[in-house]
């Protein structure tokens, strides 16, 4: 099987992305001579304080915030769980959660577990979304109740890059005095944010999906709202946060929002551009090939398709003989035996989403990606289709 | 990724004996596009009892394609008795071996093959006949108890990567283990088909709890001027929307909770967990 990094055609980039050069140049000096601790009381480690501030402000002029309300975390996950037990902590007499049924298990399982390790104390609705994978405000609207301590929804879904309408519903629920919870790994450095003009309370970012290293995340915690850390320890994040910084992915992931706020154009014309040729060329050169999730109201990056009556894991596998990288929403790919619970939530049927493959790009993708993969893919299709034993009765 | 062997990805990425015989003596058709594989298996047996030719179509993943291309090969000028012997150990070791939570493909190669020559003897399946455990996958003790004994399964993650079973909702968790440790101490399990019960499907378990509302739970409710419809069912969360005078009722959730969430777990499941769509 195809194993080298040469010439990898990487269009899964919102399962994770390549470091840019310039985040890793950034990097350098901190895994290497500035190797101080933030806190001690001596220059050497306060100027790694100094460039630790200087990222900060980076991360907050991408998303329109400022410095004080970005808390770094581990991950996206880490952030996730820290905003929403902030807020039941925050609202103890409160037992109910809002979010949806297409949110990515960092959420999802979450909320899942609350239920269950509570004794139900907890109890969560599941807004539900349409075939296009998108929400309804006024069921929004209904789901809210004087027990609601916190909403989380997605900024994007990660499966169908489907953007949610989270400013208008952050303003309905700060109505209502409920907090509201943003999970925006897959729309920060990929759409403008700006946090300013928003009633958002908390928001995530994930270091690794905007071309920084895996292992630092951003909690962004508005001014003025109420908060309960979820890592007790040090005075790290001024407390609301312990644990030493991970300086060098800090200082990295800075770079990275830097790069992302100059890279914003080209994202939203360019890849676009890719993405729509690419998505296009599959949808009118292989038969019975459907796209999942809503047509304009997406990610500029990502592409959803499903060619029906194959199965994922065999269509990636065919491609990586090609050494391109992609992922599925096929039980085989998910480990769980069953086919990702965002198609089936938009009731994508099960001859569909066994087949679904998602194509993410980034701004290192080029034309000549995307014709090559379009010169592959009906090829790979139709092989597996001529041995389906449902091709022939279907198509 | 999947780690598979050298062998697995030649019979994927090239798989031997791939379509559908014509005149077959013998058809085994297992799994369904719902479980996410499926393998249509037909053979040709002389008048010496000798597989003379197999072909497949699968639909699923690498190493259910490697798999079933493995098995055409392995059957063809096997005799009927042999094959008859053929387990899916035979067919993963044939395989160099599949990764642990891949088994299930090799078991559907076998199971495929015991169909295709039932099909052939005009015999009847055993397996079928069992209760089905795992509702979401449709397996039956008997299937689980066969898996567990040939393989020498030694937990309830290993007869889910051999037969699926336990792999969607999880409900069924506690019977694998009861099955495992019945069949280890090699006691008859005490097995519940005597009373003959039907498998019941994903699809199934929603036409149950569509009835029991319609049935019982909407009469009552529209006693009280309320009303009730299903919206939805994923794994065991039922949504279902109040409406009539139940709609905006400062006790629905009472009635949620207390009438509609029990009359469910009594009559379909006793793990359904019952949630307003408003």
């Amino acid at each position: 099987m195809a194993g080298s990094t040469e010439k990898v055609i990487y269009m899964d980039n919102n399962a994770t992305t390549r470091i840019a050069p310039e985040v890793l140049d950034a990097m350098m000096p901190y895994l290497t001579e500035y190797y101080g601790n933030p806190s001690s009381m001596h220059t050497f480690g306060g100027q790694v304080g100094q460039a630790i501030h200087q990222a900060r402000q980076a991360i907050a002029d991408l998303i329109g915030a400022v410095p004080d309300e970005i808390v770094f975390t581990s991950c996206g996950t880490e952030s996730d769980s820290t905003a929403i037990l902030s807020a039941l902590q925050t609202f103890p007499e409160k037992n109910h959660v809002v979010t949806t049924r297409v949110e990515h298990p960092a959420v999802k399982n979450l909320c899942d577990n609350l239920e269950i390790f509570t004794g139900r104390k907890y109890h969560t609705t599941r807004l539900q979304v349409d075939a296009d994978g998108t929400l309804d405000l006024q069921n929004f609207k209904d789901s809210l109740t004087d027990d609601t301590a916190i909403v989380s929804v997605m900024w994007a879904n990660n499966e169908t890059g489907v953007i949610f309408p989270v400013e208008a519903m952050a303003k309905i629920a700060k109505e209502r005095g409920i907090l509201f919870h943003t999970d925006a790994v897959q729309a920060v450095g990929k759409i403008p944010i700006n946090l300013k003009e928003t009633a958002i309370d908390f928001l995530s970012i994930s270091g690794h999906k905007l071309h920084a290293p895996k292992g630092v995340g951003v909690l962004y915690v508005s001014k003025g709202t109420p908060f309960v850390p979820f890592l007790k320890g040090g005075h790290q994040e001024h407390g609301r946060r312990g644990g030493t910084e991970n300086v060098a992915s800090i200082i990295g992931l800075g770079k990275a929002c830097e790069l992302a706020a100059a890279h914003m154009a080209e994202e939203n014309t360019r890849v676009r551009t890719l993405r729509d040729k690419l998505e296009k060329g599959l949808l009118t050169t292989i038969p019975k090939a459907l796209l999942n999730g809503h047509p304009e109201q997406r990610l500029p990056n990502t592409a959803n398709v499903s060619f029906e009556y194959v199965e994922g894991e065999a269509i990636l596998l065919h491609m990586n003989q090609f050494n391109i990288c992609a992922s599925s929403g096929s039980a085989c790919t998910s480990g769980s035996l069953e086919p990702s619970h965002v198609l089936r939530a938009m009731g994508v049927p099960f001859t569909a989403a066994h087949g679904s493959i998602r194509f993410s790009l980034s701004v290192y993708n080029t034309e000549e990606e995307v014709d090559f993969v379009l010169e592959k893919m009906p090829a790979i299709i139709a092989k597996l289709r001529a041995m389906s034993p449902f091709w022939e009765e279907n198509k | 990724m999947w780690e598979y062997t050298d062998i697995v990805q030649e019979h994927f990425i090239n798989p031997k004996n791939v379509g559908e015989i014509d005149g077959a003596d013998g058809v085994g058709n297992v799994g369904s596009i719902a479980c996410g594989d499926a393998l249509r298996l037909t053979i040709k047996v002389d008048e010496n009892q000798v597989i003379t030719d197999a072909k497949f179509k699968t639909f699923g993943c690498a190493s259910a394609i490697a798999s079933s291309s493995m098995l055409t090969e392995m059957l063809k000028g096997m005799k009927l008795e042999e094959a008859k012997k053929l387990t899916n150990d035979d067919i993963a070791k044939a395989l160099g071996g599949l990764p642990k939570e891949k088994m299930h493909c090799s078991v559907m190669g076998r199971e495929a093959l015991e169909a295709a020559i039932a099909d052939y003897t005009g015999a009847i399946l055993p397996m079928a006949q069992g209760e089905v455990v795992c509702e979401c996958f449709g397996v039956t003790d008997l299937e689980i108890i066969r898996a567990v004994k040939e393989n020498s399964l030694k937990s309830v993650e290993e007869i889910t990567n051999f037969t699926k079973a336990g792999g969607g909702c999880g409900k069924c968790e506690g019977r694998l283990r009861e099955l495992l440790a019945e069949t280890v101490e090699g006691i008859q399990p005490q097995l519940v088909g005597a009373k003959k019960i039907k498998r019941m499907t994903s699809l199934e378990k929603i036409k149950k709890i569509e009835e029991v509302i319609e049935r019982e739970i909407k009469p009552t409710l529209k006693k009280d001027g309320g009303d009730i419809q299903l919206i939805d069912v994923d794994g065991d969360f039922v949504t279902v929307s109040l409406r009539g005078s139940c709609a905006g009722c400062h006790s629905s959730r009472t009635t949620l909770k207390e009438y509609v969430e029990k009359k469910l777990r009594e009559q379909v499941l006793e793990s359904l967990i019952v949630e307003e769509d408003k």
